[in-house]
Protein backbone atom coordinates (compact mmCIF):
# COMPACT_ATOMS: atom_id res chain seq x y z
CA UNK A 1 0.00 0.00 0.00
CA UNK A 2 1.06 3.87 0.42
CA UNK A 3 4.58 4.70 1.64
CA UNK A 4 2.89 6.07 4.49
CA UNK A 5 1.64 3.34 6.24
CA UNK A 6 4.27 1.29 5.76
CA UNK A 7 6.66 3.53 7.45
CA UNK A 8 4.16 3.90 10.44
CA UNK A 9 3.92 0.56 11.04
CA UNK A 10 7.95 0.62 10.83
CA UNK A 11 8.29 3.68 13.63
CA UNK A 12 5.57 1.36 16.19
CA UNK A 13 5.46 -2.19 15.89
CA UNK A 14 3.40 -2.91 18.92
CA UNK A 15 0.32 -0.43 17.93
CA UNK A 16 -2.26 -1.68 16.37
CA UNK A 17 -2.80 -1.58 12.53
CA UNK A 18 -3.11 1.57 10.65
CA UNK A 19 -7.17 1.53 9.59
CA UNK A 20 -6.68 5.49 8.06
CA UNK A 21 -3.19 6.27 6.42
CA UNK A 22 -2.37 9.81 7.07
CA UNK A 23 -3.20 11.07 3.63
CA UNK A 24 -6.71 9.92 3.96
CA UNK A 25 -7.29 11.21 7.48
CA UNK A 26 -5.48 14.84 6.45
CA UNK A 27 -7.63 14.46 2.60
CA UNK A 28 -11.17 13.57 4.23
CA UNK A 29 -10.93 16.91 7.25
CA UNK A 30 -9.79 19.10 4.54
CA UNK A 31 -12.44 17.82 2.05
CA UNK A 32 -14.99 18.31 5.02
CA UNK A 33 -14.04 21.82 5.95
CA UNK A 34 -13.95 22.74 1.91
CA UNK A 35 -17.23 21.09 1.41
CA UNK A 36 -19.48 22.83 4.51
CA UNK A 37 -17.59 26.74 3.46
CA UNK A 38 -19.23 25.44 -0.21
CA UNK A 39 -22.23 24.25 0.67
CA UNK A 40 -22.86 27.44 3.07
CA UNK A 41 -22.03 30.23 0.50
CA UNK A 42 -23.84 27.95 -2.36
CA UNK A 43 -26.89 28.07 -0.15
CA UNK A 44 -26.62 32.32 -0.01
CA UNK A 45 -25.58 32.04 -3.82
CA UNK A 46 -29.00 30.37 -4.15
CA UNK A 47 -30.85 32.42 -2.15
CA UNK A 48 -29.91 35.26 -4.96
CA UNK A 49 -32.21 33.32 -7.60
CA UNK A 50 -34.32 30.26 -6.21
CA UNK A 51 -34.27 27.43 -8.23
CA UNK A 52 -37.60 26.02 -6.16
CA UNK A 53 -39.92 27.63 -3.98
CA UNK A 54 -38.36 28.19 -0.68
CA UNK A 55 -34.66 30.34 0.29
CA UNK A 56 -32.34 28.88 2.99
CA UNK A 57 -32.14 31.02 6.12
CA UNK A 58 -29.78 32.93 6.33
CA UNK A 59 -28.37 31.86 9.98
CA UNK A 60 -27.05 28.66 8.22
CA UNK A 61 -25.57 30.33 5.19
CA UNK A 62 -22.18 32.04 4.91
CA UNK A 63 -20.95 35.38 3.46
CA UNK A 64 -23.72 37.38 4.26
CA UNK A 65 -25.06 38.35 0.69
CA UNK A 66 -24.31 37.12 -2.70
CA UNK A 67 -21.29 38.77 -3.08
CA UNK A 68 -20.00 37.84 0.01
CA UNK A 69 -21.00 34.29 -0.52
CA UNK A 70 -19.85 34.66 -4.09
CA UNK A 71 -16.41 35.69 -2.98
CA UNK A 72 -16.35 32.36 -0.36
CA UNK A 73 -17.57 30.02 -3.07
CA UNK A 74 -14.72 30.87 -5.17
CA UNK A 75 -12.19 30.87 -2.90
CA UNK A 76 -13.54 27.72 -0.63
CA UNK A 77 -13.43 25.95 -4.52
CA UNK A 78 -9.36 25.68 -5.10
CA UNK A 79 -9.41 24.13 -2.00
CA UNK A 80 -11.99 21.48 -2.84
CA UNK A 81 -10.93 20.76 -6.11
CA UNK A 82 -7.07 20.95 -5.14
CA UNK A 83 -7.58 18.51 -2.47
CA UNK A 84 -10.40 16.14 -4.42
CA UNK A 85 -7.75 16.00 -7.25
CA UNK A 86 -4.71 14.59 -4.70
CA UNK A 87 -7.20 12.54 -3.09
CA UNK A 88 -8.34 10.83 -7.10
CA UNK A 89 -5.07 10.31 -7.72
CA UNK A 90 -3.63 8.61 -4.61
CA UNK A 91 -6.72 6.80 -4.38
CA UNK A 92 -6.02 5.41 -7.77
CA UNK A 93 -2.07 5.21 -7.31
CA UNK A 94 -2.35 3.13 -4.16
CA UNK A 95 -5.02 0.60 -5.16
CA UNK A 96 -7.36 2.51 -2.13
CA UNK A 97 -10.37 2.79 -4.35
CA UNK A 98 -9.76 -1.25 -5.94
CA UNK A 99 -8.95 -2.51 -2.81
CA UNK A 100 -11.98 -1.10 -0.34
CA UNK A 101 -14.35 -0.03 -2.73
CA UNK A 102 -14.41 -3.01 -5.19
CA UNK A 103 -16.29 -5.09 -5.64
CA UNK A 104 -19.78 -4.15 -5.58
CA UNK A 105 -22.15 -6.64 -6.10
CA UNK A 106 -26.25 -6.46 -6.43
CA UNK A 107 -26.22 -9.25 -3.69
CA UNK A 108 -23.89 -7.98 -1.51
CA UNK A 109 -25.76 -4.32 -1.35
CA UNK A 110 -28.61 -6.05 -0.51
CA UNK A 111 -27.27 -8.34 1.80
CA UNK A 112 -25.76 -6.00 4.09
CA UNK A 113 -29.00 -3.08 3.53
CA UNK A 114 -30.96 -5.69 5.30
CA UNK A 115 -28.46 -6.88 8.24
CA UNK A 116 -27.83 -2.73 8.73
CA UNK A 117 -31.44 -2.38 8.88
CA UNK A 118 -32.20 -5.26 11.57
CA UNK A 119 -28.99 -4.23 13.77
CA UNK A 120 -26.88 -7.35 12.69
CA UNK A 121 -24.32 -5.49 10.64
CA UNK A 122 -20.42 -6.01 12.09
CA UNK A 123 -18.29 -3.47 12.26
CA UNK A 124 -15.39 -6.09 14.45
CA UNK A 125 -12.50 -4.82 11.32
CA UNK A 126 -13.02 -1.30 10.47
CA UNK A 127 -10.66 -1.60 7.62
CA UNK A 128 -12.82 -3.72 5.84
CA UNK A 129 -16.04 -1.63 4.18
CA UNK A 130 -18.98 -3.83 3.57
CA UNK A 131 -21.18 -3.14 1.05
CA UNK A 132 -23.80 -0.41 2.19
CA UNK A 133 -20.40 1.56 2.76
CA UNK A 134 -18.99 0.74 -0.39
CA UNK A 135 -21.74 1.81 -2.73
CA UNK A 136 -21.85 5.23 -0.32
CA UNK A 137 -18.09 5.83 -0.51
CA UNK A 138 -17.88 5.01 -4.13
CA UNK A 139 -21.33 6.94 -5.20
CA UNK A 140 -19.96 9.90 -2.61
CA UNK A 141 -16.67 9.83 -5.04
CA UNK A 142 -18.58 10.20 -8.34
CA UNK A 143 -21.19 12.89 -7.08
CA UNK A 144 -18.38 15.11 -5.66
CA UNK A 145 -17.11 14.75 -9.25
CA UNK A 146 -20.44 15.90 -11.14
CA UNK A 147 -20.96 18.46 -8.64
CA UNK A 148 -17.66 19.97 -9.61
CA UNK A 149 -17.87 19.33 -13.30
CA UNK A 150 -21.38 20.94 -13.14
CA UNK A 151 -20.01 24.07 -11.01
CA UNK A 152 -17.18 24.50 -13.83
CA UNK A 153 -20.14 24.44 -16.40
CA UNK A 154 -22.72 27.34 -14.60
CA UNK A 155 -19.25 29.25 -14.38
CA UNK A 156 -17.85 29.05 -17.55
CA UNK A 157 -20.91 28.07 -20.07
CA UNK A 158 -18.60 30.08 -22.59
CA UNK A 159 -15.44 28.79 -22.08
CA UNK A 160 -16.72 25.37 -21.15
CA UNK A 161 -19.52 25.63 -23.72
CA UNK A 162 -19.21 21.70 -24.32
CA UNK A 163 -18.98 20.74 -20.77
CA UNK A 164 -21.98 22.84 -20.04
CA UNK A 165 -23.75 21.35 -23.05
CA UNK A 166 -23.22 17.89 -21.54
CA UNK A 167 -25.09 18.78 -18.92
CA UNK A 168 -27.95 20.03 -21.12
CA UNK A 169 -27.25 23.96 -20.80
CA UNK A 170 -26.66 26.27 -18.53
CA UNK A 171 -30.39 26.18 -16.65
CA UNK A 172 -29.84 21.91 -16.25
CA UNK A 173 -26.77 22.44 -14.90
CA UNK A 174 -27.48 24.68 -12.00
CA UNK A 175 -30.32 21.93 -11.24
CA UNK A 176 -27.31 19.19 -11.61
CA UNK A 177 -25.11 21.21 -9.18
CA UNK A 178 -28.40 21.56 -7.05
CA UNK A 179 -29.10 17.89 -6.64
CA UNK A 180 -25.65 16.68 -6.19
CA UNK A 181 -25.86 19.45 -3.33
CA UNK A 182 -28.96 17.97 -1.95
CA UNK A 183 -27.32 14.44 -2.19
CA UNK A 184 -23.84 15.27 -0.40
CA UNK A 185 -26.33 17.01 2.67
CA UNK A 186 -27.93 13.35 2.47
CA UNK A 187 -24.87 11.47 2.73
CA UNK A 188 -23.62 13.90 5.08
CA UNK A 189 -26.59 12.95 7.48
CA UNK A 190 -26.06 9.51 7.35
CA UNK A 191 -22.90 9.43 7.45
CA UNK A 192 -21.95 11.98 10.84
CA UNK A 193 -24.83 9.76 12.63
CA UNK A 194 -23.18 6.74 11.57
CA UNK A 195 -19.79 8.12 12.53
CA UNK A 196 -21.31 8.92 15.70
CA UNK A 197 -22.45 5.51 16.38
CA UNK A 198 -19.91 3.40 15.53
CA UNK A 199 -17.07 6.16 17.78
CA UNK A 200 -14.39 4.14 16.83
CA UNK A 201 -14.70 4.97 13.57
CA UNK A 202 -14.38 8.39 13.96
CA UNK A 203 -11.22 7.85 16.05
CA UNK A 204 -9.92 5.92 13.39
CA UNK A 205 -10.29 8.54 11.24
CA UNK A 206 -9.16 11.14 13.76
CA UNK A 207 -5.63 9.05 14.81
CA UNK A 208 -5.41 6.69 12.16
CA UNK A 209 -6.22 3.50 14.74
CA UNK B 1 9.56 36.31 36.61
CA UNK B 2 12.48 38.37 37.05
CA UNK B 3 10.19 40.95 38.28
CA UNK B 4 7.63 39.20 40.28
CA UNK B 5 10.90 37.55 42.30
CA UNK B 6 12.27 41.28 43.00
CA UNK B 7 8.54 41.89 44.55
CA UNK B 8 8.45 39.70 46.82
CA UNK B 9 10.12 40.31 50.29
CA UNK B 10 12.07 37.72 51.56
CA UNK B 11 10.53 35.91 54.84
CA UNK B 12 7.06 37.08 53.70
CA UNK B 13 4.53 34.30 52.54
CA UNK B 14 2.92 35.26 49.39
CA UNK B 15 -0.48 33.58 49.70
CA UNK B 16 -0.85 34.73 53.51
CA UNK B 17 0.01 38.51 51.73
CA UNK B 18 -2.24 38.27 49.12
CA UNK B 19 -5.03 37.07 51.08
CA UNK B 20 -4.39 39.97 53.39
CA UNK B 21 -4.46 42.33 50.79
CA UNK B 22 -7.85 41.22 49.81
CA UNK B 23 -8.84 41.60 53.09
CA UNK B 24 -8.25 45.22 52.99
CA UNK B 25 -10.24 45.25 49.73
CA UNK B 26 -14.37 46.62 50.45
CA UNK B 27 -16.14 43.43 49.43
CA UNK B 28 -18.43 45.76 46.57
CA UNK B 29 -15.14 46.95 45.00
CA UNK B 30 -13.01 43.73 44.52
CA UNK B 31 -16.62 42.65 42.70
CA UNK B 32 -16.64 45.65 40.41
CA UNK B 33 -13.13 44.74 39.84
CA UNK B 34 -13.76 41.29 38.56
CA UNK B 35 -16.53 41.63 36.86
CA UNK B 36 -14.89 44.62 35.00
CA UNK B 37 -12.22 42.99 34.07
CA UNK B 38 -13.81 39.45 32.99
CA UNK B 39 -16.68 42.04 30.48
CA UNK B 40 -13.42 44.21 29.70
CA UNK B 41 -11.88 41.00 29.26
CA UNK B 42 -14.38 39.39 27.19
CA UNK B 43 -15.54 42.03 25.36
CA UNK B 44 -11.39 42.43 23.85
CA UNK B 45 -11.42 38.42 22.83
CA UNK B 46 -15.03 39.25 21.14
CA UNK B 47 -14.27 42.15 19.00
CA UNK B 48 -10.18 41.65 19.10
CA UNK B 49 -11.18 38.23 17.72
CA UNK B 50 -14.28 39.51 15.16
CA UNK B 51 -12.54 42.64 14.08
CA UNK B 52 -8.89 40.56 13.23
CA UNK B 53 -10.90 37.40 11.98
CA UNK B 54 -12.98 39.18 9.37
CA UNK B 55 -10.27 41.35 8.30
CA UNK B 56 -8.20 38.99 7.43
CA UNK B 57 -10.66 36.77 5.98
CA UNK B 58 -11.75 39.87 3.98
CA UNK B 59 -8.24 40.59 2.39
CA UNK B 60 -7.71 36.89 1.63
CA UNK B 61 -10.92 36.41 -0.17
CA UNK B 62 -10.29 39.40 -1.84
CA UNK B 63 -6.46 38.19 -2.79
CA UNK B 64 -8.10 35.13 -3.79
CA UNK B 65 -10.70 36.69 -6.42
CA UNK B 66 -8.17 39.32 -7.99
CA UNK B 67 -6.21 35.24 -8.20
CA UNK B 68 -9.50 34.49 -9.64
CA UNK B 69 -9.44 37.21 -12.37
CA UNK B 70 -5.69 36.30 -13.64
CA UNK B 71 -7.25 32.13 -14.02
CA UNK B 72 -10.28 33.60 -15.71
CA UNK B 73 -8.01 36.32 -18.02
CA UNK B 74 -5.59 32.73 -18.98
CA UNK B 75 -9.16 31.30 -19.46
CA UNK B 76 -10.51 33.33 -21.76
CA UNK B 77 -10.29 31.85 -25.41
CA UNK B 78 -10.88 35.52 -27.94
CA UNK B 79 -12.02 32.59 -30.29
CA UNK B 80 -14.49 31.03 -28.58
CA UNK B 81 -18.06 32.21 -29.65
CA UNK B 82 -21.01 32.53 -26.90
CA UNK B 83 -23.42 29.73 -28.30
CA UNK B 84 -26.15 31.39 -30.54
CA UNK B 85 -29.89 30.78 -30.48
CA UNK B 86 -32.85 30.27 -32.54
CA UNK B 87 -35.10 33.48 -32.48
CA UNK B 88 -38.03 31.00 -31.27
CA UNK B 89 -35.85 30.72 -28.37
CA UNK B 90 -35.77 34.03 -26.83
CA UNK B 91 -37.19 34.44 -23.73
CA UNK B 92 -40.37 36.44 -23.54
CA UNK B 93 -41.00 39.07 -21.53
CA UNK B 94 -37.40 39.74 -21.21
CA UNK B 95 -36.57 40.95 -17.65
CA UNK B 96 -36.02 44.53 -16.60
CA UNK B 97 -33.40 44.07 -13.97
CA UNK B 98 -31.29 46.93 -11.79
CA UNK B 99 -30.80 47.48 -8.66
CA UNK B 100 -33.71 50.15 -8.76
CA UNK B 101 -37.39 49.99 -9.89
CA UNK B 102 -37.54 50.55 -13.56
CA UNK B 103 -39.75 53.55 -13.00
CA UNK B 104 -36.63 55.40 -11.61
CA UNK B 105 -34.73 53.68 -14.50
CA UNK B 106 -32.89 57.41 -16.35
CA UNK B 107 -34.73 57.97 -19.60
CA UNK B 108 -32.29 59.92 -22.15
CA UNK B 109 -32.91 62.39 -24.34
CA UNK B 110 -31.66 60.69 -27.77
CA UNK B 111 -31.74 64.11 -29.56
CA UNK B 112 -29.22 66.18 -26.76
CA UNK B 113 -27.27 62.68 -26.13
CA UNK B 114 -23.46 62.01 -27.19
CA UNK B 115 -21.23 59.25 -26.62
CA UNK B 116 -17.97 60.69 -25.13
CA UNK B 117 -14.93 59.04 -26.12
CA UNK B 118 -11.82 59.53 -23.38
CA UNK B 119 -8.20 58.08 -23.05
CA UNK B 120 -5.49 56.77 -25.29
CA UNK B 121 -8.12 57.33 -28.52
CA UNK B 122 -6.90 59.70 -31.60
CA UNK B 123 -10.54 60.52 -32.12
CA UNK B 124 -12.26 62.23 -29.72
CA UNK B 125 -14.90 63.84 -30.97
CA UNK B 126 -18.04 63.28 -29.39
CA UNK B 127 -20.58 60.67 -31.30
CA UNK B 128 -24.52 61.71 -31.81
CA UNK B 129 -27.44 58.82 -31.73
CA UNK B 130 -27.54 59.74 -35.04
CA UNK B 131 -24.32 58.48 -36.39
CA UNK B 132 -23.39 55.61 -34.47
CA UNK B 133 -26.81 54.01 -36.10
CA UNK B 134 -25.26 54.88 -39.38
CA UNK B 135 -22.01 51.97 -38.84
CA UNK B 136 -22.48 49.05 -39.65
CA UNK B 137 -24.94 46.50 -37.37
CA UNK B 138 -24.77 43.05 -36.57
CA UNK B 139 -27.63 40.92 -34.91
CA UNK B 140 -26.99 38.57 -31.90
CA UNK B 141 -29.38 35.93 -30.36
CA UNK B 142 -27.12 34.75 -27.13
CA UNK B 143 -28.08 34.01 -23.49
CA UNK B 144 -27.67 36.97 -20.85
CA UNK B 145 -26.82 35.39 -17.57
CA UNK B 146 -27.24 37.37 -14.61
CA UNK B 147 -24.62 37.11 -11.19
CA UNK B 148 -27.77 35.89 -9.21
CA UNK B 149 -27.96 32.76 -11.57
CA UNK B 150 -30.77 33.19 -13.57
CA UNK B 151 -30.46 33.49 -17.34
CA UNK B 152 -32.28 34.92 -20.15
CA UNK B 153 -31.46 34.53 -24.26
CA UNK B 154 -32.50 37.83 -25.94
CA UNK B 155 -31.59 39.34 -29.59
CA UNK B 156 -29.37 42.25 -29.86
CA UNK B 157 -28.49 44.62 -32.82
CA UNK B 158 -25.78 46.78 -32.86
CA UNK B 159 -22.11 47.41 -33.86
CA UNK B 160 -19.20 45.70 -32.86
CA UNK B 161 -17.14 47.24 -30.22
CA UNK B 162 -14.33 46.32 -31.88
CA UNK B 163 -15.34 48.09 -34.99
CA UNK B 164 -15.70 51.58 -33.10
CA UNK B 165 -12.65 51.11 -31.36
CA UNK B 166 -10.96 50.82 -34.62
CA UNK B 167 -12.73 53.70 -35.97
CA UNK B 168 -11.73 56.18 -33.23
CA UNK B 169 -8.42 54.60 -33.50
CA UNK B 170 -7.75 53.39 -30.10
CA UNK B 171 -5.02 52.06 -27.98
CA UNK B 172 -6.23 48.26 -27.86
CA UNK B 173 -2.90 47.79 -26.32
CA UNK B 174 -4.21 49.40 -23.02
CA UNK B 175 -5.80 47.17 -20.53
CA UNK B 176 -9.55 48.55 -20.16
CA UNK B 177 -12.12 50.10 -21.58
CA UNK B 178 -13.86 51.94 -19.29
CA UNK B 179 -17.82 52.47 -19.68
CA UNK B 180 -19.68 55.04 -18.06
CA UNK B 181 -23.96 55.41 -17.62
CA UNK B 182 -26.43 57.78 -16.83
CA UNK B 183 -28.17 55.27 -14.18
CA UNK B 184 -28.30 57.35 -10.94
CA UNK B 185 -25.27 57.00 -8.63
CA UNK B 186 -23.59 56.84 -11.15
CA UNK B 187 -22.88 52.79 -12.72
CA UNK B 188 -19.39 52.55 -14.48
CA UNK B 189 -18.25 49.05 -15.09
CA UNK B 190 -14.27 48.30 -16.54
CA UNK B 191 -13.88 45.57 -19.50
CA UNK B 192 -10.59 43.95 -19.98
CA UNK B 193 -9.13 44.68 -23.60
CA UNK B 194 -9.49 41.45 -24.91
CA UNK B 195 -12.77 40.95 -24.04
CA UNK B 196 -13.90 44.69 -25.68
CA UNK B 197 -11.89 43.30 -29.36
CA UNK B 198 -14.20 39.83 -28.77
CA UNK B 199 -15.79 39.27 -32.07
CA UNK B 200 -19.42 39.80 -29.99
CA UNK B 201 -18.87 42.15 -27.71
CA UNK B 202 -21.24 44.98 -28.91
CA UNK B 203 -22.41 48.98 -28.57
CA UNK B 204 -26.24 47.54 -28.62
CA UNK B 205 -28.80 50.50 -30.61
CA UNK B 206 -31.67 47.31 -31.14
CA UNK B 207 -33.31 44.92 -28.84
CA UNK B 208 -35.49 42.44 -30.65
CA UNK B 209 -34.98 44.63 -33.93
CA UNK B 210 -36.56 47.52 -32.33
CA UNK B 211 -34.61 50.51 -31.27
CA UNK B 212 -33.45 49.87 -27.26
CA UNK B 213 -36.31 50.59 -24.53
CA UNK B 214 -35.66 52.62 -21.68
CA UNK B 215 -36.08 49.05 -19.64
CA UNK B 216 -32.76 47.46 -21.61
CA UNK B 217 -30.67 51.04 -21.75
CA UNK B 218 -31.39 53.41 -24.29
CA UNK B 219 -29.88 54.67 -26.11
CA UNK B 220 -26.76 52.27 -25.82
CA UNK B 221 -25.98 49.18 -23.96
CA UNK B 222 -22.68 47.44 -24.03
CA UNK B 223 -23.87 44.06 -25.02
CA UNK B 224 -20.78 41.07 -23.74
CA UNK B 225 -21.85 37.52 -23.59
CA UNK B 226 -18.77 36.52 -22.22
CA UNK B 227 -19.08 38.61 -19.02
CA UNK B 228 -22.23 37.97 -16.42
CA UNK B 229 -25.17 40.62 -16.74
CA UNK B 230 -23.83 43.12 -14.46
CA UNK B 231 -20.64 43.26 -16.73
CA UNK B 232 -22.96 45.10 -19.73
CA UNK B 233 -23.91 48.24 -18.95
CA UNK B 234 -26.96 49.95 -19.95
CA UNK B 235 -27.12 53.87 -20.72
CA UNK B 236 -24.07 54.63 -21.53
CA UNK B 237 -22.85 58.11 -21.69
CA UNK B 238 -19.09 57.70 -21.86
CA UNK B 239 -16.20 55.36 -23.04
CA UNK B 240 -12.73 55.87 -21.60
CA UNK B 241 -9.59 53.93 -23.32
CA UNK B 242 -7.45 53.31 -20.16
CA UNK B 243 -4.36 51.65 -18.71
CA UNK B 244 -5.80 52.10 -15.16
CA UNK B 245 -7.73 50.06 -13.22
CA UNK B 246 -11.13 52.30 -12.28
CA UNK B 247 -13.59 49.97 -10.46
CA UNK B 248 -16.81 49.65 -11.22
CA UNK B 249 -20.48 50.02 -9.50
CA UNK B 250 -20.42 46.53 -8.35
CA UNK B 251 -17.16 45.25 -8.82
CA UNK B 252 -16.33 47.77 -6.12
CA UNK B 253 -19.14 46.14 -3.76
CA UNK B 254 -17.09 42.74 -4.03
CA UNK B 255 -18.16 41.09 -7.49
CA UNK B 256 -15.36 39.17 -9.25
CA UNK B 257 -13.83 42.07 -11.72
CA UNK B 258 -13.43 39.66 -14.78
CA UNK B 259 -16.74 37.72 -14.34
CA UNK B 260 -16.32 35.85 -17.39
CA UNK B 261 -18.22 33.17 -18.67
Amino acid sequence: MSALTVSEEHTSPTAAKVIQPAWVRILHWTNAVAMVLMIMSGWQIYNASPLFNFRFASSITLGGWLGGALLWHFAAMWLLMVNGLIYLALGFATGRFRKKLLPITPTGVIADTKAALTGKLSHEDLSKYNYVQKLLYAGIIVVGVVIVLSGLSIWKPVQLQWLTALFGGYDAARYVHFICMAAICAFLVVHVALAFLVPKSLRAMIIGR
Amino acid sequence: MGRMRKLLIPGVDKTLLVKDAIKTMPDLTRRRFISGGASLGALTLLTGCDVSDSFSAEDMLKKISKFNDGVQAWMFNPDALAPTFPESAITKPFPFNAYYDIDDAPEVDGKTWRLEVRGLVENKKPWTLEELYKLPQVKQVTRHICVEGWSAIGSWTGTPLRDFLKIIGADTRAKYVWFQCADKEGYNSPLDMPTALHAQTQMTFKFGDEILPTAYGFPMKIRVPTKLGFKNPKYVISMEVTNDYKGGFWEDQGYNSFSGN
